[in-house]
C-alpha cells in the first residue's frame, strides 16, 4: 500500500510534464465534448470543484467524455449501451438521502448536499475495466468511502459493506423488466471498503455525475470489474455476513463476490486475458487488479483467487 | 398484378429490388462508419449488426416455404437462394469482423475461443456449415448433386438457423428479449413445416 502514505500534493508544487499535458488534453476534450452535449438535458453539467490528486494520476490517455457518458452499463434504465444516456433523464437526484446503517455505532441519514461537503473533493484518474473486456480511463471526483464510514463508527462486528441502489420503476424504467433482482445490490469486505483507492463518487470530468453514470452518488472500486461499483446509492449497510449481490443471484458461476480484475481467471463465457481500451484498435493485456496490484494485492494474501473470483 | 404467378420480367425486377434492399444494412453500417457514428465501441457495434443481419436473412430464407404454402405464390421460392446467399454474405462479414477487427489474427486466442467458449463454438460451427450450402447453391451444382442429395444437404439450413439462435442466446449476459424473439420466429417457421408434413400424412 505504497500510495496510501502520500497525501494530496499542494498545488504550489511543480506539476510533472506528463500530467500537465494530460490535463491540458482533457480540458480540450471536455470543452469539445460539453459543447456537443449542451443540447442534451440528461447531462447535469454543474461544476464540481476538486483538487487533482496527483498521487493517483495516470499517464493513460483519458476516454473522451462523450464515450464515458454515452456507453454505459446501467440496467436500471436499459440493457443496451446507448439506452441509459437516453432514458436516465427521469431520475430525480434531489432530494436524495443515503442511509448508513447496520453494524455501526452512529447510524445516520445523510442528505446528498451534506455528503458533498463531508470531505475534501478530490479528482482521481482511474482505469475502469468492465467484465465484458472493455475499459476506459476516467477522471472521477469524490473522496474515499472510508471518510464516510468513519463518521458512523463501524463496530468490531462489521465485516462487510453492502451498497443498495435506488429501486423505483417510475424513475428507472429498466426495472420494469426482471433483468436482475432489484434493487441492485453490491458488496465489499470491510478492509476493501476502507481502502484509500475505494471512492465515493459525485462527479466526473469536472462536473456533477450525469444520471447515466450513477448520479447523484456511486462507488468506484478500480481494481474490481465495473459491476462491483454500485450506482445511485440510497443505502449503505455494514454487515457481519457477506451480502448476496444481484449479480451473484443472477449467475453464481459467472459472478463472484470478489470480482477482482484478474487476467488469469476467465469469465466462463469469455476470456479476461485482454481488454479493448475504448478508442484503441488492438486489444491490450489486462493487468492483475487492473494495474492496482501494488496497492491492493496485500488484501488477498493467502487466498486462492481462482476460487474466490 | 396477380400475386400467385409472376411473369419473368416482373420477377427479374423484383429480384433486382430484393438484391438492393438486402444491401441496405451494409450501406447503413458503412455510412455510420464514415460519419463516425458507430459509438464508443465501433467493433462491438459492427459485430452485433452483422450478426443480427445474418440471423435475419437466415430466418427470411426459411420463411419463403411457409409463405408459399399459405399464399400459393410459388414464385416466392425463386428468392430463396438469394436470401440464403445474403445470410452467408453477412455471416462472412460477421466472421471477418471477429477475425480482423476484434482479434486481429490472434490465432491462439481464436483457437481458445472456438474450443472453450460454447457460444463461439456453436457460432463457428454454424458458419462452417453454411459454406457447403453456399458452394452448392448454383444450378450446376444442384444438377451435379441431384435433387434428392441436394435437398438433403440443404436441410442443414434448419440446423444452422437453430445454431445461430443458440449462439445469440448464449452470448447475452442478461435480458434475452432479442434472442428469444429470433427463437420464437424460428420455432414458428419450423412449426408450420411440421404442421404441413403431419397434414400430408393423415
Amino acid at each position: 500500500m505504497k500510495i496510501s502514505g502520500k497525501s494530496v500534493i499542494p498545488a504550489s508544487e511543480i506539476t510533472p510534464r506528463a500530467l500537465f499535458e494530460q490535463r491540458r488534453h482533457f480540458m480540450q476534450l471536455a470543452l469539445g465534448a460539453s459543447a456537443g452535449l449542451l443540447a442534451e438535458s440528461v447531462f447535469a453539467g454543474e461544476k464540481l470543484p476538486a483538487t487533482l490528486s496527483e498521487a493517483y494520476g495516470l499517464t493513460d490517455k483519458l476516454t473522451p467524455l462523450k464515450d464515458v457518458t454515452q456507453y454505459n452499463n446501467f440496467y436500471e434504465f436499459d440493457t443496451s449501451k446507448e439506452g441509459p444516456a437516453k432514458l436516465a433523464g427521469s431520475l430525480k437526484t434531489r432530494p436524495w438521502t443515503v442511509s448508513v446503517e447496520g453494524e455501526v455505532r452512529k447510524p445516520k441519514q445523510f442528505d446528498i448536499d451534506a455528503l458533498l461537503k463531508l470531505a475534501p473533493m478530490q479528482e482521481r484518474i482511474y482505469r475502469l475495466r468492465c467484465v465484458e473486456a472493455w475499459s476506459m480511463v476516467i477522471p472521477w471526483l469524490g473522496y474515499p468511502l472510508a471518510e464516510l464510514l468513519k463518521q458512523v463508527e463501524p463496530t468490531s462486528e462489521a465485516r462487510f459493506v453492502e451498497f443498495v441502489s435506488l429501486a423505483d420503476p417510475e424513475q428507472m424504467p429498466g426495472q420494469r423488466k426482471p433483468v436482475l433482482e432489484w434493487p441492485y445490490r453490491e458488496g465489499l469486505r470491510i478492509d476493501e471498503a476502507m481502502h484509500p483507492l475505494a471512492l465515493l463518487i459525485f462527479g466526473l470530468y469536472g462536473e456533477m455525475l450525469p444520471n447515466q453514470n450513477g448520479a447523484p452518488v456511486r462507488m468506484v472500486v478500480p481494481w474490481k470489474y465495473g459491476f462491483k461499483s454500485a450506482k445511485s446509492i440510497v443505502k449503505i449497510r455494514l454487515l457481519k455476513q457477506p451480502p448476496v449481490t444481484s449479480w451473484m443471484q443472477a449467475g453464481p458461476s459467472e459472478y463472484g463476490f470478489y470480482a477482482n480484475v484478474n487476467p488469469a481467471v476467465d469469465h466462463p463465457r469469455w476470456s479476461q486475458a485482454k481488454e479493448r481500451r475504448l478508442g484503441d484498435f488492438l486489444k491490450r493485456p489486462t493487468l492483475p487488479f487492473n494495474g492496482y496490484a501494488e496497492q491492493v494485492a496485500g488484501l488477498y494474501v493467502g487466498m486462492d483467487l481462482t476460487k474466490n473470483f | 398484378m396477380n400475386l400467385k404467378s409472376l411473369d419473368d420480367k416482373s420477377l427479374r425486377r423484383f429480384k433486382a429490388l430484393a438484391f438492393l434492399t438486402a444491401l441496405i444494412p451494409l450501406a447503413l453500417l458503412l455510412v455510420a462508419a464514415w460519419q463516425d457514428e458507430l459509438g464508443a465501441n465501433p467493433i462491438e457495434k459492427i459485430t452485433h449488426e452483422t450478426g443480427y443481419w445474418t440471423l435475419t436473412f437466415l430466418l427470411l430464407s426459411l420463411s419463403l416455404t411457409p409463405f408459399r404454402r399459405l399464399s400459393g405464390a410459388n414464385w416466392l421460392l425463386r428468392f430463396r437462394r438469394m436470401l440464403g446467399l445474403f445470410a452467408f454474405f453477412y455471416a462472412c462479414l460477421h466472421f471477418t469482423t471477429y477475425l480482423v477487427l476484434d482479434q486481429f489474427f490472434d490465432w491462439p486466442a481464436i483457437a481458445k475461443d472456438i474450443f472453450k467458449r460454447p457460444y463461439i463454438t456453436i457460432g463457428f460451427t454454424a458458419f462452417v456449415l453454411l459454406m457447403p450450402l453456399a458452394v452448392t447453391s448454383t444450378n450446376a451444382m444442384q444438377r451435379r448433386l441431384g435433387g434428392k442429395h441436394w435437398k438433403r444437404l440443404h436441410r442443414l439450413s434448419y440446423l444452422i438457423a437453430g445454431a445461430g439462435v443458440v449462439h445469440f442466446i448464449w452470448l447475452v449476459k442478461k435480458d434475452l428479449t432479442r434472442p428469444l424473439l429470433f427463437a420464437a420466429v424460428l420455432a414458428l417457421l419450423l412449426g408450420i413445416r411440421v404442421f404441413y408434413r403431419l397434414k400430408a400424412r393423415f
